[in-house]
């Protein structure tokens, strides 16, 4: 069989069905890949071989018997290491977590599950999720597979990345500010991250509760709408699960029409700070998109420019209480327990060695927002803040179906660049961030490469709260006109990495 | 003028449960008030009359069924545990010396 690490879900459910490969051989074929390329990637964390296989096989048994199979049933997917897997190690990047196996499965690992997709390993990712390059893990930086000298994007930079190496057709990653859509905008693959409450956050190891949204991501748009629609949906173990239909995201997708579509530019995401080869692949992708029927219009939000504020206090905020749970106590990393020391002194000595500097500074961040005589000017300031992004997004939707902006003011940046300056890390962020703040659903799409630095360059396009299946449709629009253009997706102009064993 | 000390990043340490050491503080310190600096732009937005978000959904006591469901066994829930005895949680001692 020709590679098949090189095809997507689609192709390979073909495969599948007409007898041609098996899931097995789906998967070794992407284990083997894994074994010869990760040594230089390092998207993985842990690689579950034998689960995988044992997985693949069973679906290889149940095919065999007739049984009717869903669209993704024996596909592989790489799943970021925030969720939970039960059995498998699962550490969200912290040395605190490490070597710990989760007695459950969460949500959207049992919704993978229950679709036959078969779950090869567990990617890596900023500590906790806190960062926008991996550099953050503490189990090393994933490097970007267009550039190994650069960084993948984070905090989902290992399912990104895992992707662009052909490692796995389709991985999840988790959106609380960005991470699946910057990984996404700095890998040349999809990412989207779907409204809040359209996926559950059971058994997703917290950031910020009221902004962290598990999503899908591929190398296709169809691929990711695929994927969509088997994790999304009413969970009753989410107390914010969002009780309605799961938007026809699949039927988007596939039929990618943008005639009539009214499409908003945003001012505020542009000009000074933004990279000229990404205006450029943007600007270029918008007028495809008139050129493919769509109506579009400049709209100004001009509250945006305080969501980065806004959010740098609401996140901490919300992730030194959630992360207050690792004390020691009932699972995780113990230090100091000498018989002398006390149960807090354990505590401090243990959440010291166990946590980096950024979840060290954002801890201590959101503790002095929350404290009292800063409440009112921090973290209360930047509730109303949230209010009113929420109010320039309505307004704009008034306007327009969906608002568009690059996913990222940059392209992917060499390691080590902004690793100890966490301002400039932040400033990543800046186009994804006003979503997560007002809940609704947005994704990136890769639009080019920017000319100083051939490096890719996402197309963000962000749909009102359940319009979800928006996303799809500019996605899809944009995929097929630029393969038309380029004479081929743009991963076919990825470097082509070394294989190392 | 800073806007935080680097005693008050100390004070914060202590109350967040992380034993910083003389090194982390010199480095952390002056990061923090830099990144205080940023996220105190909030106060340039005329919000007194706007009423504050805390979650993106109007939601509020959402509650389920209440069915018997099951749940982990105590060797799952013991199973990460740094220390077990007598199928409970071992945890240092609680009480100060004196």
């Amino acid at each position: 069989m020709s590679d098949l690490t090189r095809k997507t879900a689609v192709e390979l459910q073909e495969l599948m069905t007409s007898g041609q490969a098996s899931s097995v051989e789906i998967t070794q074929a992407h284990l083997d890949r894994i074994a010869a390329v990760d040594d230089s990637v390092r998207a993985f964390l842990h690689v579950d071989s034998e689960g995988a296989l044992a997985q693949a096989a069973a679906i290889d048994a149940k095919r065999a018997a007739g049984e009717k199979l869903g669209p993704l049933a024996g596909v592989p997917l790489a799943l970021k290491d925030v969720l939970t897997q039960e059995g498998v190690p699962t550490t969200a990047g912290s040395k605190i977590l490490e070597g710990w196996k989760p007695p459950y499965d969460a949500t959207v690992v049992k919704r993978l599950k229950a679709a036959g997709i078969v779950i090869l390993g567990k990617t890596n990712m900023d500590e906790f999720a806190m960062g926008s390059s991996t550099e953050n893990s503490a189990y090393g930086t994933t490097h970007n597979p267009w550039d190994l000298n650069r960084i993948p994007g984070g905090s989902g930079g290992g399912s990104s990345a895992a992707l662009a190496a052909y490692e796995a057709p389709l991985a999840i990653g988790t959106d609380t500010g960005g991470s699946i859509r910057q990984p996404g905008a700095f890998t040349g693959t999809v990412g989207v991250k779907p409204t809040y409450g359209g996926t559950s956050r059971y058994g997703l190891i917290a950031l910020a509760s009221s902004l962290d949204t598990p999503g899908p991501c591929a190398r296709t748009t169809l691929d990711a709408a695929l994927l969509h629609e088997a994790i999304a949906g009413y969970d009753p173990m989410d107390s914010t699960s969002i009780n309605q239909p799961v938007p026809a995201v699949v039927e988007a997708a596939r039929r990618g029409d943008v005639t009539g579509l009214r499409v908003g530019v945003v001012k505020e995401l542009g000009g000074e700070g933004y990279q000229p080869g990404v205006e450029a692949r943007f600007h270029e992708a918008v007028e495809l998109l008139t050129k493919l029927g769509a109506e579009v219009v400049e709209v100004s939000c001009p509250h945006f420019q305080y969501a980065l504020p806004a959010y740098y206090l609401i996140l901490p905020s919300e992730a030194s209480s959630n992360l207050a749970k690792f004390d020691a106590m009932r699972y995780g990393l113990r230090v100091g327990d000498d018989g002398i020391n006390s149960a807090e002194k354990v505590m401090n000595l243990t959440r010291e060695a166990g946590f980096g500097d950024e979840v060290k500074r954002r801890i201590m961040l959101g503790t002095h927002a929350l404290s009292s005589g800063y409440y009112d000017a921090y973290y209360g300031q930047a509730q109303k803040v949230r209010t009113l992004i929420q109010r320039d997004f309505a307004n704009a939707y008034e306007q327009v179906d969906v608002l568009v902006s690059p996913a990222t003011p940059t392209t992917a940046f060499p390691i080590g660049d902004r690793a100890d300056d966490p301002i400039a890390m932040y400033k990543n962020d800046l186009c994804t961030i006003p979503v997560n703040l007002a809940g609704n659903a947005a994704a990136s799409f890769p639009c080019g490469l920017a000319d100083e630095d051939n490096l890719p360059v996402g197309f963000h396009v962000m749909a009102p709260v359940m319009r979800d299946e928006l996303l799809y449709t500019v996605g899809a629009a944009l995929e097929s006109a630029l393969a038309e253009q380029w004479g081929g997706v743009l991963m076919a102009q990825a470097p082509e990495l070394e294989v190392t064993r | 003028m800073p806007s935080i000390t680097r005693e008050e990043v100390a004070h914060l340490a202590r109350l967040a449960r992380i034993e910083l050491s003389d090194a982390e503080l010199d480095h952390l310190a002056p990061q923090l008030d830099q990144i205080i600096a940023l996220v105190g732009q909030v106060s340039q937005v005329a919000a007194d009359d706007i009423p504050p978000t805390s979650h993106a959904l109007p939601l509020t006591n959402v509650m389920r069924e209440d069915v018997n469901v099951p749940c982990l066994t105590p060797e799952q829930a013991l199973s990460g545990a740094p220390a077990a005895e007598e199928q409970r949680f071992r945890v240092p001692r609680i009480l100060e010396e004196d």
